[in-house]
């Protein structure tokens, strides 16, 4: 699945995008936002103010508790300052 | 839901035509009232250089027309147009208008009111600055007033 980041998590993770695997067990926006945590330092950085993080499932806002089977595009972003 | 045309809703780089926009809306005489709200790009005390706006293209537009449509269910509307720039914005330039066509001004009044706070909050737009002196400030951060803006309207209608 495609992981894609916007504003300041695209910049503390160092990616606008990427491919990932997710292993077995990763069944919601909250266990994916976990599971990169741990995958570096970068990715503490940008996520560990876990809860104000905002995720859209292709394209369409989600609750951290929504399940991400399925999705084909997963984006991160942190609170919209639009308009 | 009486719209009388679909809503207008477009995401854009270039400037905004405010007289375009509102020329685009005539409804053949129809509409009593039209509301528009133009949000600015301040100076902040002339500290600032340009606004710099990142979005998620694709859900930006499918997230404002989701509220255009929403808000042409909830009140009885004879057009509606949403339109939001991204890049870079210089002070003084248009970042967004919003316009509310009806019958009566109180839906036209209330839909714009209603598609700006949810574009504030739901649009997937990042706003950051860049200062007169060369340097790239911050990322803008969110108001718990636009949160609490957007609450309100859960519970009209």
């Amino acid at each position: 699945m495609k992981l894609i980041y916007f504003a300041w998590v695209r910049e503390r993770i160092g990616l606008a995008e990427e491919e990932v695997e997710l292993p077995a067990g990763i069944e919601t926006v909250s266990d994916l936002l976990h599971w990169l945590r741990g995958r570096g330092e970068n990715y503490e950085s940008a996520l560990q103010a876990q809860d104000m993080i905002r995720v859209a499932l292709d394209k369409e806002h989600s609750d951290h508790s929504d399940a991400v089977a399925g999705a084909k595009e997963i984006a991160l972003f942190p609170p919209m300052t639009g308009g | 839901m009486s719209v009388g045309a679909e809503p207008l809703v477009r995401v854009q780089a270039g400037p905004i035509d405010l007289a375009a926009e509102i020329a685009a809306l005539e409804s053949g005489g129809a509409a009593g009232a039209l509301v528009t709200f133009t949000g600015t790009c301040r100076d902040e005390g002339g500290r600032l250089e340009a606004l710099e706006l990142e979005h998620y293209p694709g859900m930006a537009e499918s997230e404002i027309a989701r509220f255009a449509a929403e808000a042409a269910r909830r009140w009885d509307l004879l057009a509606v147009a949403a339109v939001h720039r991204y890049g870079r914005v210089a002070p003084g330039e248009t970042i967004v208008f919003v316009a509310c066509a009806s019958v009566h001004r109180g839906a036209a009044f209330e839909a714009a009111h209603f598609l700006m706070d949810y574009m504030k909050t739901r649009a997937p737009f990042w706003k950051r600055e860049h200062l007169k002196d060369g340097t790239v400030g911050g990322w803008v951060e969110s108001k718990d007033t636009d949160d609490h803006a957007v609450d309100r309207w859960r519970h009209v209608l």
